[in-house]
């Protein structure tokens, strides 16, 4: 008879099913970092000077800043200057005009990947943006998009022809002093999606970017900007891999999200980075900068992420809830397995009257997996009858792994109601063997059990990707259970 | 259907079961008492599949097959079915789902088609309006927060919908108020098919009064060390284990000089 334990500790250790090597054709700068560097990469795109002064600002700050310790996160220094901060796939000048333009081993890489870039070939009603390395390489459906009024495009592109929403918007929910990894970002950030949508406009259709990190040695910093005017609505996903590689690879990227009055937007990631063999060799270091602003009364903003890859995963979608009756929500799946370590969570800044958020964080622990929760609320001297729900559950496979939570919690106001609950508890055996005995495989029973666990999270996902997210979960978790 | 062979159990050192002998035909129940202790919940455990048990010894066929060989799962989806003495409760898992995906994991495995979902709802509230459990317990996760007789009617509904072989019902009846019992009784008892055979595990007497045995066998110190018919739990119940206890110690003892 198979053993219980020896099912739950393959669990983790499934192969990853992302990690093939594309043969691309890139323009790759020499590693290193320097004034020279972040002019090269401004000139590079052709942008204007006021950007690239806006990046040079962020190097210097960058450089007298030192690299966060703070977080229940164990990894050796970073070089930073063994990093090469600028790779894209070579294309015509200006980029491609069209699908046809694209390198065909790009091309071939993404339907590889399950995610075709042909716009008869999409799933209806997902508009992609497809990033690899420091370059967009193709957006979808732009052109119906336009007829509302929505732009979306690839953040270089939005540079060069909406320069002036760019430069009101850009650093003004994560200013370049935030932090190290936002400091590093704004100094060298290449490309990411950008996406605005006029007032009262609902969105009709998913908007996607795919981020892929395919040259060696490179870092990836996207930068991503999502303007919502008063009263409309939007829906973005965000997914992303990277080839298996013994090295570690740097990814940091800035997310600022801007909801005006009444606007909603949603925001979900499925992040699936290459998380390292099980000796802990090679990964993607994910060190992420997201946080949303309600500027407008009645706005919302929802961050749903399901991460199940990377090494190491340091991220806080948060949210800044500033106009009135404003409504922030974090919805959070962490699964670290092998020798992955995650310290992951959010912050809710309550500053206006009557804010609500609502944080439901799952993490799930097996292999020889670390994840921490960290989260802040704070609810400052004006929210009046600000409130907020924090629920932390942690789900342990095995019995080398290990959970942490660090809630944080600051209240000015004495009307503001903060709940907060956690649990923690462990994949039993005599749960496995329930299922076992009423009929189903080991494996099944691990993936029912685990996605009843994530079930709050999942169904906060539109419904194609919450199937995704699932499998990949499955995919993640094959083999913990034997 | 199942015979028990001389079988030897034991959980770490120490020994659990001493050289079992059972044989179970098609049709009947059979009832297993005995005191606190005596090994019936490991009997119980070891026919589903449990692997915190090590067999030391002795063999277990099912309808002719060694049943110690297969996984839980294959004992399952042949049709042998254990009620659980502490049913688990599996968070944010609906119990119609996990009912689904169980149902149709056994008819994969016997050759049928998948019952969708339409079908598998009408035949699931078709079960639970016969053990008068509330259509609410559907949608909640599995076990949770259900109270302990709840979560013994689940094991019976569960039952009702997998329509197993062989049955082992292990102390379905502790925790059980009288009413509870009377429906979880009506349920098995409406169950007993000439093709079906039920194991009974009990502490008491009580609920052999609802499910009336044809064989009665008495646990002790994981041996048995009497077999009869149904009136075998009546004078249980007039003489307690004490008694038995005596007797059997009695039998056991070397003659002293």
């Amino acid at each position: 008879m198979a053993s219980q334990e020896a099912t739950i500790r393959e669990f983790a250790e499934q192969e990853y099913r992302w990690g093939f090597d594309s043969r691309i054709d890139s323009e790759t700068i020499p590693p290193g970092l320097d004034e020279g560097v972040v002019r090269l990469i401004s000139a590079k795109k052709g942008e204007p000077d006021w950007l690239c002064q806006w990046r040079l600002r962020a190097l210097r700050h960058w450089q007298r800043m030192r690299e966060p310790t703070w977080a229940n996160l164990r990894y050796p220094p970073i070089d930073y200057q063994q990093i090469v901060y600028y790779s894209a796939p070579k294309s015509p000048a200006g980029g491609p005009q069209s699908l046809d333009e694209l390198d065909p081993a790009v091309r071939q890489m993404f339907d590889k990947l399950g995610i075709p870039l042909a716009e008869q070939e999409r799933l209806a009603g997902v508009a992609v943006d497809a990033v690899v390395d420091s370059a967009s390489v193709a957006t979808s459906f732009q052109k119906q998009l336009a007829k509302l009024g929505i732009i979306f495009c690839s953040f270089s592109e939005a540079v060069r022809r909406h320069s002036e929403l760019v430069r009101r918007y850009l650093g003004s929910v994560v200013p370049y002093t935030d932090n190290y990894f936002a400091a590093l970002n704004s100094a060298v950030f290449s490309d990411g999606s950008f996406c605005y949508i006029p007032p009262g406009v609902h969105c009709p259709m998913e908007l996607s970017t795919y981020f892929r990190i395919n040259a060696r040695n490179t870092g990836q910093f996207e930068r991503t900007l999502i303007i919502a005017e008063p009263g409309s609505y939007v829906s973005y996903l965000e997914g992303c891999t990277a080839p298996m590689r013994d090295e570690h690879q740097l990814h940091a990227a800035v997310v600022e999200l801007v909801a005006h009055e009444e606007a909603q937007i949603r925001y979900a990631t499925v992040q699936n980075w290459y998380p390292g063999d099980r000796e802990g060799r090679g990964g993607v270091y994910n060190f992420v900068t997201k946080r949303g602003i309600c500027r407008g009364a009645r706005s919302r903003i929802s961050w749903t992420q399901v991460e199940v890859g990377s090494a190491i995963t340091w991220k806080y979608p948060s949210v800044i809830l500033r106009g009135d009756g404003s409504v922030g929500e974090f919805y959070s799946v962490a699964l670290t397995g092998r020798r992955q370590q995650a310290d992951t969570g959010t912050k809710m800044i309550h500053i206006g009257r009557n804010t609500r958020s609502t944080i439901v964080s799952k993490g799930i622990s097996a292999g020889r997996g670390q994840n921490s929760y960290r989260g802040l609320v704070k609810v400052q001297r004006a929210a009046e009858g600000a409130r907020n729900y924090s629920q932390c559950d942690s789900l342990l496979l095995g019995d080398q792994c290990g959970a942490h939570t660090f809630p944080y919690i600051e209240v000015a106001n004495p009307t503001a109601q903060v709940e907060h609950e956690a649990s923690t508890s462990r994949i039993g055996e005599d749960q496995i063997f329930y299922c076992r005995q009423r009929g189903l495989a080991a494996e099944d029973a691990v993936n029912l059990i685990v996605n009843g666990f994530c079930k709050e999270v999942f169904r906060e996902l539109p419904m194609e990707f919450a199937v995704e997210a699932q499998k990949l979960l499955a995919v993640n978790l094959e083999g913990s259970v034997g | 259907m199942l015979i028990v062979k001389n079988l030897h159990v034991r959980v770490g050192d120490k020994p659990i079961l001493r050289g079992i002998d059972l044989e179970v035909h098609a049709g009947e129940v059979h009832a297993i008492m005995g005191p606190n202790g005596s090994g019936k919940s490991t009997l119980a455990q070891v026919i589903a599949g449990r692997d915190t048990y090590e067999v030391t010894q002795g063999e277990v066929y099912y309808e002719g097959v060694p049943l110690l060989e297969m996984e839980p799962e294959e004992r399952a989806r042949e049709g042998v079915f254990m009620a659980f003495q502490y049913p688990v409760a599996i968070p944010g898992l609906s119990n119609t789902r996990f009912l689904h995906a169980a149902l149709n994991a056994i008819r994969k495995h016997r050759g049928l088609p998948e019952l969708d979902a339409i079908d598998f709802l009408a035949l699931i509230r078709e079960k639970a309006a016969f053990l008068q459990m509330d259509a609410g317990l559907l949608e909640r996760p599995v076990n949770e927060g259900f109270s302990g007789g709840e979560k013994k009617r689940n094991e019976i509904f569960q039952m009702a919908v997998l329509q197993p072989r062989l049955a082992i019902l292990d102390e379905t009846d502790s925790g059980l108020d009288i009413d509870a019992l009377k429906i979880v009784a009506n349920g098995v008892n409406s169950l007993r098919r000439p093709g079906r055979a039920f194991i009974v595990v009990t502490h008491y007497q009580r609920l052999l009064s609802y499910i009336v045995p044809d064989r009665v066998h008495v646990l002790y110190e994981g041996s048995i060390v009497r077999s009869g018919g149904k009136e075998l739990a009546l004078e249980l119940e007039a003489s307690g284990y004490g008694g038995l206890q005596r007797g059997a110690a009695r039998d056991a003892a070397p003659a002293l000089p």
